[in-house]
Protein backbone atom coordinates (compact mmCIF):
# COMPACT_ATOMS: atom_id res chain seq x y z
CA UNK A 1 0.00 0.00 0.00
CA UNK A 2 1.20 3.47 -0.77
CA UNK A 3 -0.34 6.69 0.46
CA UNK A 4 0.02 10.23 -0.73
CA UNK A 5 1.78 12.45 1.77
CA UNK A 6 2.19 16.22 1.47
CA UNK A 7 4.57 17.95 3.82
CA UNK A 8 5.55 21.59 3.99
CA UNK A 9 9.33 21.62 4.02
CA UNK A 10 11.08 24.98 4.25
CA UNK A 11 7.95 26.73 3.03
CA UNK A 12 7.33 24.51 0.00
CA UNK A 13 4.87 21.67 -0.23
CA UNK A 14 6.43 18.35 -1.14
CA UNK A 15 3.98 15.63 -2.21
CA UNK A 16 4.90 12.04 -2.88
CA UNK A 17 3.37 8.56 -2.89
CA UNK A 18 5.17 6.59 -0.22
CA UNK A 19 4.86 3.45 1.83
CA UNK A 20 3.49 4.34 5.29
CA UNK A 21 6.65 2.89 6.82
CA UNK A 22 8.88 5.51 5.23
CA UNK A 23 10.77 7.47 7.87
CA UNK A 24 10.80 11.24 7.76
CA UNK A 25 14.59 11.38 7.33
CA UNK A 26 14.33 9.40 4.08
CA UNK A 27 11.35 11.42 2.82
CA UNK A 28 13.39 14.58 3.29
CA UNK A 29 16.61 13.19 1.82
CA UNK A 30 14.74 11.79 -1.22
CA UNK A 31 13.64 15.35 -2.04
CA UNK A 32 15.96 17.01 -4.57
CA UNK A 33 18.31 19.46 -2.88
CA UNK A 34 17.56 18.35 0.67
CA UNK A 35 20.34 15.95 1.62
CA UNK A 36 21.65 18.24 4.34
CA UNK A 37 19.70 16.37 7.00
CA UNK A 38 21.96 13.51 8.00
CA UNK A 39 20.87 9.97 8.61
CA UNK A 40 22.97 8.70 11.50
CA UNK A 41 22.39 6.09 14.18
CA UNK A 42 18.79 5.27 13.18
CA UNK A 43 17.97 4.73 16.86
CA UNK A 44 17.11 8.30 18.04
CA UNK A 45 20.38 8.56 19.96
CA UNK A 46 22.77 10.62 17.84
CA UNK A 47 20.69 13.62 16.76
CA UNK A 48 22.27 14.04 13.30
CA UNK A 49 18.77 13.82 11.75
CA UNK A 50 17.16 16.58 13.83
CA UNK A 51 14.78 18.86 11.94
CA UNK A 52 12.25 21.37 13.25
CA UNK A 53 8.61 20.34 13.24
CA UNK A 54 6.38 23.35 13.93
CA UNK A 55 9.47 25.02 15.38
CA UNK A 56 10.42 22.21 17.75
CA UNK A 57 13.40 19.90 17.18
CA UNK A 58 12.49 16.27 16.46
CA UNK A 59 14.51 13.22 15.42
CA UNK A 60 13.47 12.46 11.86
CA UNK A 61 14.77 8.85 11.98
CA UNK A 62 12.14 8.04 14.58
CA UNK A 63 9.21 9.86 13.00
CA UNK A 64 7.11 8.53 10.14
CA UNK A 65 6.80 10.85 7.16
CA UNK A 66 3.06 10.15 7.18
CA UNK A 67 2.83 11.62 10.69
CA UNK A 68 4.10 14.99 9.41
CA UNK A 69 1.34 15.82 6.94
CA UNK A 70 -0.17 19.14 7.95
CA UNK A 71 2.94 20.19 9.86
CA UNK A 72 5.67 22.65 8.94
CA UNK A 73 9.18 21.32 8.75
CA UNK A 74 12.46 23.21 8.63
CA UNK A 75 15.71 21.60 7.63
CA UNK A 76 19.28 22.85 7.74
CA UNK A 77 18.90 24.17 4.18
CA UNK A 78 16.50 26.84 5.45
CA UNK A 79 19.06 28.48 7.73
CA UNK A 80 20.97 30.43 5.09
CA UNK A 81 18.86 33.28 3.75
CA UNK A 82 19.67 35.51 0.78
CA UNK A 83 23.25 34.31 0.81
CA UNK A 84 23.69 35.12 4.48
CA UNK A 85 24.45 32.46 7.01
CA UNK A 86 22.26 32.13 10.06
CA UNK A 87 24.10 33.42 13.17
CA UNK A 88 24.28 29.83 14.44
CA UNK A 89 26.01 28.73 11.23
CA UNK A 90 28.31 31.75 11.40
CA UNK A 91 29.14 30.89 15.02
CA UNK A 92 30.08 27.32 14.08
CA UNK A 93 32.31 28.77 11.35
CA UNK A 94 33.98 31.38 13.55
CA UNK A 95 34.67 29.08 16.49
CA UNK A 96 35.57 25.87 14.65
CA UNK A 97 32.59 23.99 16.08
CA UNK A 98 32.94 21.11 13.64
CA UNK A 99 35.56 18.79 12.31
CA UNK A 100 34.04 15.99 10.23
CA UNK A 101 30.70 17.81 10.06
CA UNK A 102 28.46 14.77 10.28
CA UNK A 103 26.62 15.90 13.42
CA UNK A 104 26.52 19.54 12.29
CA UNK A 105 23.06 19.71 10.62
CA UNK A 106 21.41 18.29 13.74
CA UNK A 107 23.52 20.47 16.04
CA UNK A 108 22.59 23.58 14.03
CA UNK A 109 18.87 22.85 14.06
CA UNK A 110 18.86 21.93 17.75
CA UNK A 111 20.76 25.14 18.56
CA UNK A 112 18.49 27.24 16.32
CA UNK A 113 15.42 25.92 18.17
CA UNK A 114 17.05 26.67 21.52
CA UNK A 115 17.81 30.29 20.61
CA UNK A 116 14.33 30.80 19.14
CA UNK A 117 12.88 29.83 22.51
CA UNK A 118 15.57 31.15 24.81
CA UNK A 119 17.65 33.93 23.17
CA UNK A 120 20.10 34.17 26.08
CA UNK A 121 20.81 30.64 27.34
CA UNK A 122 23.36 29.80 30.02
CA UNK A 123 26.16 27.38 29.20
CA UNK A 124 24.31 24.70 31.18
CA UNK A 125 21.10 25.32 29.22
CA UNK A 126 23.00 24.94 25.95
CA UNK A 127 24.59 21.70 27.13
CA UNK A 128 21.21 20.30 28.16
CA UNK A 129 19.60 21.38 24.86
CA UNK A 130 22.24 19.58 22.77
CA UNK A 131 22.44 16.54 25.06
CA UNK A 132 20.45 14.59 22.47
CA UNK A 133 23.06 15.25 19.78
CA UNK A 134 26.36 13.41 19.72
CA UNK A 135 29.60 14.83 18.30
CA UNK A 136 32.54 12.45 18.20
CA UNK A 137 35.13 15.03 17.08
CA UNK A 138 35.04 18.27 18.99
CA UNK A 139 34.27 17.48 22.60
CA UNK A 140 31.39 20.01 22.58
CA UNK A 141 33.43 22.93 23.94
CA UNK A 142 33.52 24.77 20.64
CA UNK A 143 29.93 23.88 19.85
CA UNK A 144 28.77 25.47 23.11
CA UNK A 145 30.98 28.50 22.40
CA UNK A 146 29.48 28.78 18.89
CA UNK A 147 25.94 28.84 20.24
CA UNK A 148 26.99 31.52 22.75
CA UNK A 149 28.57 33.48 19.88
CA UNK A 150 25.29 33.28 17.94
CA UNK A 151 23.27 34.37 20.98
CA UNK A 152 25.50 37.40 21.51
CA UNK A 153 25.41 38.41 17.85
CA UNK A 154 21.65 38.05 17.65
CA UNK A 155 21.27 40.18 20.77
CA UNK A 156 23.58 42.78 19.17
CA UNK A 157 21.58 42.72 15.94
CA UNK A 158 18.33 43.22 17.86
CA UNK A 159 19.79 46.30 19.59
CA UNK A 160 20.84 47.84 16.30
CA UNK A 161 17.29 47.51 15.00
CA UNK B 1 19.12 0.71 6.92
CA UNK B 2 16.61 0.10 9.68
CA UNK B 3 13.04 0.37 8.50
CA UNK B 4 9.90 -1.11 10.01
CA UNK B 5 8.15 -3.97 8.21
CA UNK B 6 5.23 -2.84 6.04
CA UNK B 7 2.03 -1.79 7.76
CA UNK B 8 -1.10 0.17 6.97
CA UNK B 9 -1.55 3.60 8.47
CA UNK B 10 -4.53 5.63 9.46
CA UNK B 11 -4.92 8.85 11.32
CA UNK B 12 -7.58 9.06 14.00
CA UNK B 13 -9.66 12.24 14.06
CA UNK B 14 -11.55 11.47 17.29
CA UNK B 15 -11.14 9.26 20.36
CA UNK B 16 -14.25 7.34 19.31
CA UNK B 17 -12.80 6.89 15.83
CA UNK B 18 -9.55 5.56 17.24
CA UNK B 19 -11.40 3.04 19.41
CA UNK B 20 -13.60 2.04 16.48
CA UNK B 21 -10.49 1.43 14.36
CA UNK B 22 -8.83 -0.57 17.14
CA UNK B 23 -11.99 -2.69 17.46
CA UNK B 24 -12.21 -3.25 13.73
CA UNK B 25 -8.54 -4.18 13.28
CA UNK B 26 -8.13 -6.29 16.41
CA UNK B 27 -4.85 -7.59 17.75
CA UNK B 28 -2.81 -6.59 14.69
CA UNK B 29 -3.34 -2.87 15.33
CA UNK B 30 -1.26 -0.61 17.55
CA UNK B 31 -1.67 3.01 18.56
CA UNK B 32 1.19 5.35 17.72
CA UNK B 33 1.73 8.71 19.43
CA UNK B 34 5.32 9.91 19.88
CA UNK B 35 6.58 6.65 18.41
CA UNK B 36 9.95 6.85 20.13
CA UNK B 37 9.54 3.43 21.75
CA UNK B 38 7.33 1.74 19.18
CA UNK B 39 9.25 2.66 16.01
CA UNK B 40 12.62 1.41 17.34
CA UNK B 41 10.92 -1.86 18.33
CA UNK B 42 9.36 -2.12 14.86
CA UNK B 43 12.75 -1.52 13.22
CA UNK B 44 14.16 -4.41 15.26
CA UNK B 45 11.08 -6.57 14.45
CA UNK B 46 10.34 -6.83 18.18
CA UNK B 47 6.93 -5.38 17.29
CA UNK B 48 5.21 -6.11 13.98
CA UNK B 49 1.81 -4.43 13.92
CA UNK B 50 -0.05 -4.65 10.61
CA UNK B 51 -1.90 -1.39 11.26
CA UNK B 52 -0.89 1.80 13.02
CA UNK B 53 -3.52 4.20 14.33
CA UNK B 54 -1.93 7.65 14.65
CA UNK B 55 -3.52 9.58 17.54
CA UNK B 56 -1.34 12.69 17.31
CA UNK B 57 -4.28 14.80 16.12
CA UNK B 58 -6.37 14.04 19.23
CA UNK B 59 -5.55 17.31 20.97
CA UNK B 60 -8.38 16.71 23.44
CA UNK B 61 -6.06 14.13 25.06
CA UNK B 62 -3.37 16.70 25.80
CA UNK B 63 -3.86 18.52 29.13
CA UNK B 64 -2.77 18.74 32.76
CA UNK B 65 -5.49 20.00 35.11
CA UNK B 66 -6.76 19.83 38.65
CA UNK B 67 -10.22 18.34 39.06
CA UNK B 68 -12.07 16.51 41.88
CA UNK B 69 -9.05 16.31 44.21
CA UNK B 70 -6.94 14.81 41.46
CA UNK B 71 -4.45 16.00 38.94
CA UNK B 72 -5.59 14.65 35.59
CA UNK B 73 -3.16 14.24 32.74
CA UNK B 74 -4.27 13.48 29.18
CA UNK B 75 -2.55 10.46 27.63
CA UNK B 76 -1.17 12.49 24.71
CA UNK B 77 0.58 15.00 26.99
CA UNK B 78 4.22 15.10 25.90
CA UNK B 79 7.23 14.74 28.18
CA UNK B 80 8.25 18.37 27.60
CA UNK B 81 4.84 19.51 28.85
CA UNK B 82 5.11 17.38 31.99
CA UNK B 83 8.60 18.74 32.60
CA UNK B 84 7.50 22.37 32.32
CA UNK B 85 4.10 22.20 34.01
CA UNK B 86 3.86 24.63 36.94
CA UNK B 87 0.93 22.65 38.35
CA UNK B 88 2.93 19.41 38.41
CA UNK B 89 6.05 21.08 39.78
CA UNK B 90 3.93 22.49 42.61
CA UNK B 91 1.92 19.35 43.36
CA UNK B 92 4.19 16.52 42.25
CA UNK B 93 7.77 17.66 41.69
CA UNK B 94 8.65 13.99 41.18
CA UNK B 95 7.50 14.43 37.55
CA UNK B 96 10.14 17.06 36.89
CA UNK B 97 12.80 14.97 38.64
CA UNK B 98 12.03 12.13 36.25
CA UNK B 99 11.46 14.18 33.11
CA UNK B 100 14.84 15.86 33.36
CA UNK B 101 16.49 12.46 32.98
CA UNK B 102 14.15 10.76 30.49
CA UNK B 103 15.98 10.42 27.16
CA UNK B 104 16.97 13.90 25.89
CA UNK B 105 15.08 17.15 25.26
CA UNK B 106 14.53 16.41 21.55
CA UNK B 107 12.99 13.01 22.29
CA UNK B 108 10.93 14.63 25.06
CA UNK B 109 9.32 16.87 22.43
CA UNK B 110 7.62 13.80 20.96
CA UNK B 111 7.18 11.08 23.59
CA UNK B 112 3.93 11.01 25.60
CA UNK B 113 2.95 9.86 29.09
CA UNK B 114 0.32 7.48 27.72
CA UNK B 115 2.86 5.91 25.40
CA UNK B 116 5.39 5.55 28.19
CA UNK B 117 2.94 3.75 30.47
CA UNK B 118 1.49 1.56 27.71
CA UNK B 119 4.95 0.55 26.50
CA UNK B 120 5.33 -1.04 29.98
CA UNK B 121 9.10 -1.21 29.74
CA UNK B 122 10.35 -2.07 33.24
CA UNK B 123 13.22 0.41 32.82
CA UNK B 124 10.93 3.33 32.02
CA UNK B 125 10.79 6.11 34.65
CA UNK B 126 7.19 7.42 34.55
CA UNK B 127 5.79 3.99 35.40
CA UNK B 128 7.66 4.07 38.71
CA UNK B 129 6.59 7.69 39.28
CA UNK B 130 2.91 6.90 38.71
CA UNK B 131 3.11 3.70 40.78
CA UNK B 132 4.66 5.52 43.74
CA UNK B 133 1.99 8.23 43.50
CA UNK B 134 -0.79 5.57 43.62
CA UNK B 135 -2.13 6.93 40.36
CA UNK B 136 -4.83 5.33 38.28
CA UNK B 137 -5.50 5.35 34.55
CA UNK B 138 -8.68 5.73 32.52
CA UNK B 139 -9.06 3.11 29.80
CA UNK B 140 -11.76 3.70 27.20
CA UNK B 141 -13.35 1.02 25.07
CA UNK B 142 -16.53 0.64 23.01
CA UNK B 143 -18.52 -0.03 26.20
CA UNK B 144 -17.27 3.08 27.97
CA UNK B 145 -14.59 3.88 30.49
CA UNK B 146 -12.99 1.96 33.32
CA UNK B 147 -10.51 3.20 35.90
CA UNK B 148 -7.59 0.92 36.78
CA UNK B 149 -5.09 1.48 39.58
CA UNK B 150 -1.42 1.39 38.67
CA UNK B 151 -1.06 -1.59 41.04
CA UNK B 152 -3.23 -3.58 38.63
CA UNK B 153 -2.04 -2.00 35.39
CA UNK B 154 1.12 -3.99 34.66
CA UNK B 155 0.39 -7.59 33.79
CA UNK B 156 3.88 -8.53 32.64
CA UNK B 157 6.84 -7.21 30.64
CA UNK B 158 5.51 -4.93 27.89
CA UNK B 159 1.94 -5.99 28.81
CA UNK B 160 -0.72 -3.84 30.45
CA UNK B 161 -4.39 -3.96 31.40
CA UNK B 162 -5.25 -2.08 28.19
CA UNK B 163 -7.14 -4.69 26.15
CA UNK B 164 -7.80 -5.14 22.45
CA UNK B 165 -9.90 -2.30 21.10
CA UNK B 166 -9.15 -0.08 24.09
CA UNK B 167 -7.30 3.21 24.47
CA UNK B 168 -5.65 4.69 27.56
CA UNK B 169 -6.98 8.23 27.72
CA UNK B 170 -6.03 9.75 31.08
CA UNK B 171 -3.80 9.42 34.14
CA UNK B 172 -5.24 10.49 37.50
CA UNK B 173 -3.05 11.32 40.46
CA UNK B 174 -4.87 11.76 43.79
CA UNK B 175 -4.30 15.03 45.65
CA UNK B 176 -3.87 14.61 49.40
CA UNK B 177 -2.40 16.96 51.99
CA UNK B 178 1.16 16.65 53.28
CA UNK B 179 2.52 15.25 50.02
CA UNK B 180 6.24 15.03 49.21
CA UNK B 181 7.73 13.00 46.37
CA UNK B 182 10.97 12.50 44.45
CA UNK B 183 12.62 10.37 41.76
CA UNK B 184 16.28 9.28 41.75
CA UNK B 185 18.02 7.62 38.84
CA UNK B 186 21.48 6.38 37.95
CA UNK B 187 22.29 6.09 34.25
CA UNK B 188 25.46 5.28 32.31
CA UNK B 189 25.36 8.48 30.29
CA UNK B 190 22.99 11.41 29.70
CA UNK B 191 19.73 10.22 28.20
CA UNK B 192 20.22 6.49 28.73
CA UNK B 193 17.77 4.11 30.30
CA UNK B 194 18.21 3.67 34.05
CA UNK B 195 20.72 1.24 35.52
CA UNK B 196 18.26 1.56 38.39
CA UNK B 197 15.80 4.25 39.49
CA UNK B 198 13.57 4.77 42.50
CA UNK B 199 10.39 6.81 42.97
CA UNK B 200 9.20 7.67 46.46
CA UNK B 201 6.03 9.42 47.62
CA UNK B 202 5.09 10.25 51.21
CA UNK B 203 1.97 11.81 52.65
CA UNK B 204 2.53 13.09 56.18
CA UNK B 205 0.10 14.14 58.90
CA UNK B 206 1.38 15.88 62.01
CA UNK B 207 4.91 14.58 61.54
CA UNK B 208 3.85 10.97 60.85
CA UNK B 209 3.85 9.15 57.51
CA UNK B 210 0.18 8.49 56.81
CA UNK B 211 0.75 6.84 53.41
CA UNK B 212 3.82 5.87 51.39
CA UNK B 213 4.59 4.78 47.83
CA UNK B 214 7.88 3.26 46.68
CA UNK B 215 8.48 1.93 43.16
CA UNK B 216 11.60 0.93 41.23
CA UNK B 217 12.61 0.98 37.55
CA UNK B 218 14.93 -1.38 35.68
CA UNK B 219 15.33 -3.92 38.49
CA UNK B 220 12.61 -6.47 37.69
CA UNK B 221 10.51 -7.86 34.83
CA UNK B 222 8.05 -4.99 35.34
CA UNK B 223 8.03 -1.82 37.44
CA UNK B 224 8.60 -3.04 41.03
CA UNK B 225 6.10 -1.80 43.61
CA UNK B 226 7.82 -2.17 47.02
CA UNK B 227 4.79 -2.97 49.17
CA UNK B 228 6.91 -4.26 52.10
CA UNK B 229 8.85 -1.00 52.23
CA UNK B 230 5.57 0.94 52.05
CA UNK B 231 4.17 -1.05 55.00
CA UNK B 232 7.30 -0.35 57.01
CA UNK B 233 6.99 3.41 56.42
CA UNK B 234 3.29 3.77 57.25
CA UNK B 235 2.53 5.20 60.69
CA UNK B 236 6.14 6.08 61.49
CA UNK B 237 7.97 9.37 61.85
CA UNK B 238 10.37 10.10 58.96
CA UNK B 239 14.01 9.44 59.90
CA UNK B 240 17.32 8.50 58.27
CA UNK B 241 17.25 5.08 59.97
CA UNK B 242 13.74 4.40 58.70
CA UNK B 243 14.68 5.34 55.15
CA UNK B 244 17.82 3.19 55.31
CA UNK B 245 15.67 0.25 56.44
CA UNK B 246 13.21 0.87 53.60
CA UNK B 247 16.16 0.95 51.20
CA UNK B 248 17.38 -2.42 52.48
CA UNK B 249 13.94 -3.91 51.91
CA UNK B 250 13.76 -2.44 48.40
CA UNK B 251 17.18 -3.90 47.66
CA UNK B 252 15.96 -7.35 48.80
CA UNK B 253 12.58 -7.20 47.07
CA UNK B 254 13.75 -6.32 43.57
CA UNK B 255 14.92 -8.88 41.02
CA UNK B 256 17.43 -7.35 38.62
CA UNK B 257 19.26 -9.29 35.93
CA UNK B 258 22.88 -8.79 34.89
CA UNK B 259 23.37 -7.01 31.56
CA UNK B 260 25.53 -4.36 29.91
CA UNK B 261 24.39 -1.86 32.52
CA UNK B 262 25.77 -3.82 35.45
CA UNK B 263 25.78 -6.99 37.56
CA UNK B 264 22.99 -8.03 39.92
CA UNK B 265 24.66 -7.05 43.21
CA UNK B 266 25.45 -3.55 41.90
CA UNK B 267 21.85 -3.02 40.78
CA UNK B 268 20.50 -4.24 44.13
CA UNK B 269 22.87 -1.87 45.89
CA UNK B 270 21.67 1.00 43.70
CA UNK B 271 18.01 0.14 44.33
CA UNK B 272 18.63 0.46 48.09
CA UNK B 273 20.64 3.66 47.93
CA UNK B 274 18.29 5.35 45.46
CA UNK B 275 15.23 4.38 47.52
CA UNK B 276 16.81 5.94 50.59
CA UNK B 277 17.75 9.13 48.70
CA UNK B 278 14.30 9.44 47.09
CA UNK B 279 12.61 9.01 50.48
CA UNK B 280 14.89 11.60 52.03
CA UNK B 281 14.02 14.18 49.37
CA UNK B 282 10.33 13.25 49.44
CA UNK B 283 10.27 13.78 53.24
CA UNK B 284 12.00 17.16 52.93
CA UNK B 285 9.43 18.23 50.34
CA UNK B 286 6.53 16.94 52.48
CA UNK B 287 7.91 18.90 55.43
CA UNK B 288 8.08 22.00 53.26
CA UNK B 289 4.41 21.52 52.31
CA UNK B 290 3.32 21.12 55.93
CA UNK B 291 5.23 24.17 57.21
Amino acid sequence: MTIQVSININGETVSRDIEPRQLLVHFIRDTPGLTGTHWGCDTSNCGACVVLMDGKPVKSCTTLAAMCEGHELRTVESLERNGELDPVQQGFHELHALQCGFCTPGMLMTSRALLDENPNPTEQEIRIAISGAICRCTGYKNIVAAVQWAAQHEAGARQEV
Amino acid sequence: MQTPAPFEYERATSVEGAIEALQRLGSEARVIAGGHSLLPMMKLRLANPEHLIDINDLHELSYIREEDYEVRIGALTRHVELERSDLLTLRFPIFRDAEEVIADPVVRNRGTIGGSLCQADAAEDLSAVCSALKASVVIRGPQGERVVGLDEFYIGPFTTAVGEGELLTEIRVPLRPGAGNAHEKVERRAGDWAVAAASAALWTEGGTIAEAGVALSAVGPTTVQCTRAEELLRGKAPSEELFAQAGEIASEDCSPVADGRGPVDYKRHLAGVLTKRALRRAAARAQHQED
